[in-house]
């Protein structure tokens, strides 16, 4: 059996985990093991390494040509390191990152701490929506007086968003 | 605050006063953090990681809770200091391969050590004795909310914080406690914990990693992954899963005690014989007998006033620590040799086993909780 990062050397190391009833399985030849940190003192998990196997094709089918604006990472970058180039590269890969990231974790959607700047930024783009929806709504109902004013919120809000990103 | 100070002082972690201290050696909890559209470290050019730190220290450094802090940029640290701080698990392996553009920022009390320029611009952690991942993860949640008011934390309202590694992404946070479980392992009972910690999504490591023998009977277990659950959730999960496991390895140690005690008695006897008379020792060893004497000590087979030599050891005779104290570079078999003295040494005043002390506390306390 060869190895499963090189795919030239013979597997010597088999490791098998199992999450939430699903088994993944890696194998390694001696080189790649200890390059990988198999047998590394600071611990490593099994979805660290597969992700440097698994994900780069997962995002290559998503994007298979995009660089990322920001940070000009590329997918290939990305199957070398098993990393990512900057916040940005999340928007960049996130057809191919979705699908990855739903088997890695529980959910896949946070709904744990985020900085008190966020919460208004998220609460500002809500009262957004409404405000779009309503003047939708307006003109839908040749409510011109109605709309103008709408109108005028979302110009306001417009201004307070930018100011906040 | 010098490196010389840190060396000096152990980390309070390290005297052992927390809840459930016999069993659960440390909590840590971990907070990812990284600048919006900068690159990360492993992306990021030597001039940009370098700007990012400049960005990045000053606040740290001005944090309340780092008055009279440690403070050293990575390529002002010999290999040999980083490897010191590796072994008190104060930065990451990966940390100490860092130079130009990282830092390590800690308080004086070491509950608090932050690494700029790791995998993440910002890995915040908190490590205290015992079983207190709660408060762990109120001290780094303090600290990273003083410091997202100053620093502009990259996020994304549906994938939370965003980290280098997508395993990473959500609350960036990894919670994990050390265990010492040698009445588990002993009682070959280990690898049933093991893979049911595993099925409900936790991962657990040895004190050197997967897929390597655990060293010394210590396990990590940790959470595995961080989008979709709250923190409090994920520490909460995690705290029940440990006081399980910590009921399983007293009720191990009681098994032991009634029905294999001979088997108890030899290893303790014998790590005590080899411990004390050998003139060479490897670290993995060292580990392993050292483990056995723990134990020793936790069942009253040793005084109780011997704990805190014996978890010394497990520092002490780590090989940085070992050369950081002969103040020079050794061989591995200078190390071997110099561990094996150190050893000789502290536990000259080590009293013998008693393991009449032990039957009379098994017979006489059936209860296995702790208080």
């Amino acid at each position: 059996m060869l190895c499963d990062v090189c795919k030239c050397n013979d597997a010597a190391v088999f490791l098998t985990q199992i999450l939430e009833g699903k088994m993944q399985k890696v194998n390694l030849c001696d080189a790649c093991s200890k390059e990988k940190g198999v047998q590394d003192p600071t611990g490593f998990a099994l979805a660290d390494l597969l992700l440097g196997i698994g994900a780069a094709e997962e995002i290559e089918k998503g994007a298979p040509t995009q660089k990322c604006a920001v940070c000009g990472f590329t997918q290939a970058d990305f199957k070398k390191t098993g990393r990512l180039g900057c916040s940005a590269c999340y928007i960049t890969f996130s057809e191919g990152l979705g699908s990855l990231l739903k088997a890695m974790h529980k959910g896949t959607e946070h709904i744990g701490k985020l900085p008190q700047r966020a919460h208004r930024e998220i609460e500002l783009s809500d009262q957004m929506r409404t405000l779009s929806e309503n003047l939708r709504k307006a003109v839908a109902e040749e409510n011109y007086e109605t709309a103008a004013s709408l109108r005028d919120q979302i110009r306001k809000l417009e201004t307070d968003l930018a100011s906040h990103s | 605050m010098k490196f010389s100070n840190v060396i000096a002082t152990g980390g309070e972690w390290l005297r052992g006063e927390g809840p459930h201290h016999q069993i659960v050696i440390s909590s840590r909890v971990r907070l990812a953090r990284n600048l919006r559209h900068r690159p990360f470290p492993g992306w990021a050019k030597k001039l940009e990681r370098t700007q990012i730190l400049e960005l990045v220290k000053p606040p740290v450094e001005e944090l309340p809770e780092m008055q009279d802090s440690f403070s050293e940029l990575l390529q002002d640290l010999s290999a040999l200091e980083k490897q010191v701080l590796v072994e008190r698990h104060l930065i990451s392996r990966e940390h100490a391969a860092k130079s130009v553009g990282s830092a390590v920022v800690m308080n004086r009390r070491q509950t608090l050590s932050i690494m700029v320029n790791e995998e993440d611009h910002l890995r915040m952690q908190s490590i205290r004795s015992g079983l207190q991942l709660k408060n762990a993860f109120k001290l780094v949640d303090k600290v990273d909310s003083t410091l997202e008011g100053k620093l502009d934390f990259a996020y994304d309202a549906r994938l939370g914080y965003l980290t280098a590694c997508p395993t990473n992404v959500g609350t960036g946070m990894r919670a994990s406690a050390m265990l010492h479980l040698p009445g588990l392992v002993l009682s070959e009972m280990i690898n049933q914990v093991i893979q049911a910690v595993n099925k409900i999504g936790l991962a657990v490591r040895g004190l050197y990693g997967e897929g390597t023998e655990a060293m010394g009977n210590f396990f990590q277990i940790s959470n595995q992954t961080t989008l979709g659950e709250k923190e409090e959730e994920i520490i909460s999960r995690l705290s029940k899963v440990i006081e399980t496991i910590i009921e399983k390895e007293h009720d191990a140690r009681q098994m032991l005690i009634q029905k294999k005690s001979n088997t108890l008695w030899d290893q303790i006897g014998r790590a005590y014989g080899v411990l004390t008379f050998a003139h060479a020792m490897t670290s993995k060893e060292a580990l392993n007998l050292l483990s056995i004497i723990k134990l020793g000590v936790d069942l009253g087979a040793f005084p109780e006033d011997r704990r805190l030599p014996i978890d010394e050891l497990f520092i002490d005779t780590q090989p940085a620590h070992l050369q950081k104290s002969s103040q020079q570079k050794l061989n591995a078999e200078e190390r071997d040799e110099l561990r094996a003295q150190i050893i000789r040494e502290r536990l000259r005043v080590f009293p013998k086993p008693d393991i009449s002390k032990v039957a009379r506390e098994a017979t006489g306390n059936g209860s296995v909780s702790e208080p």
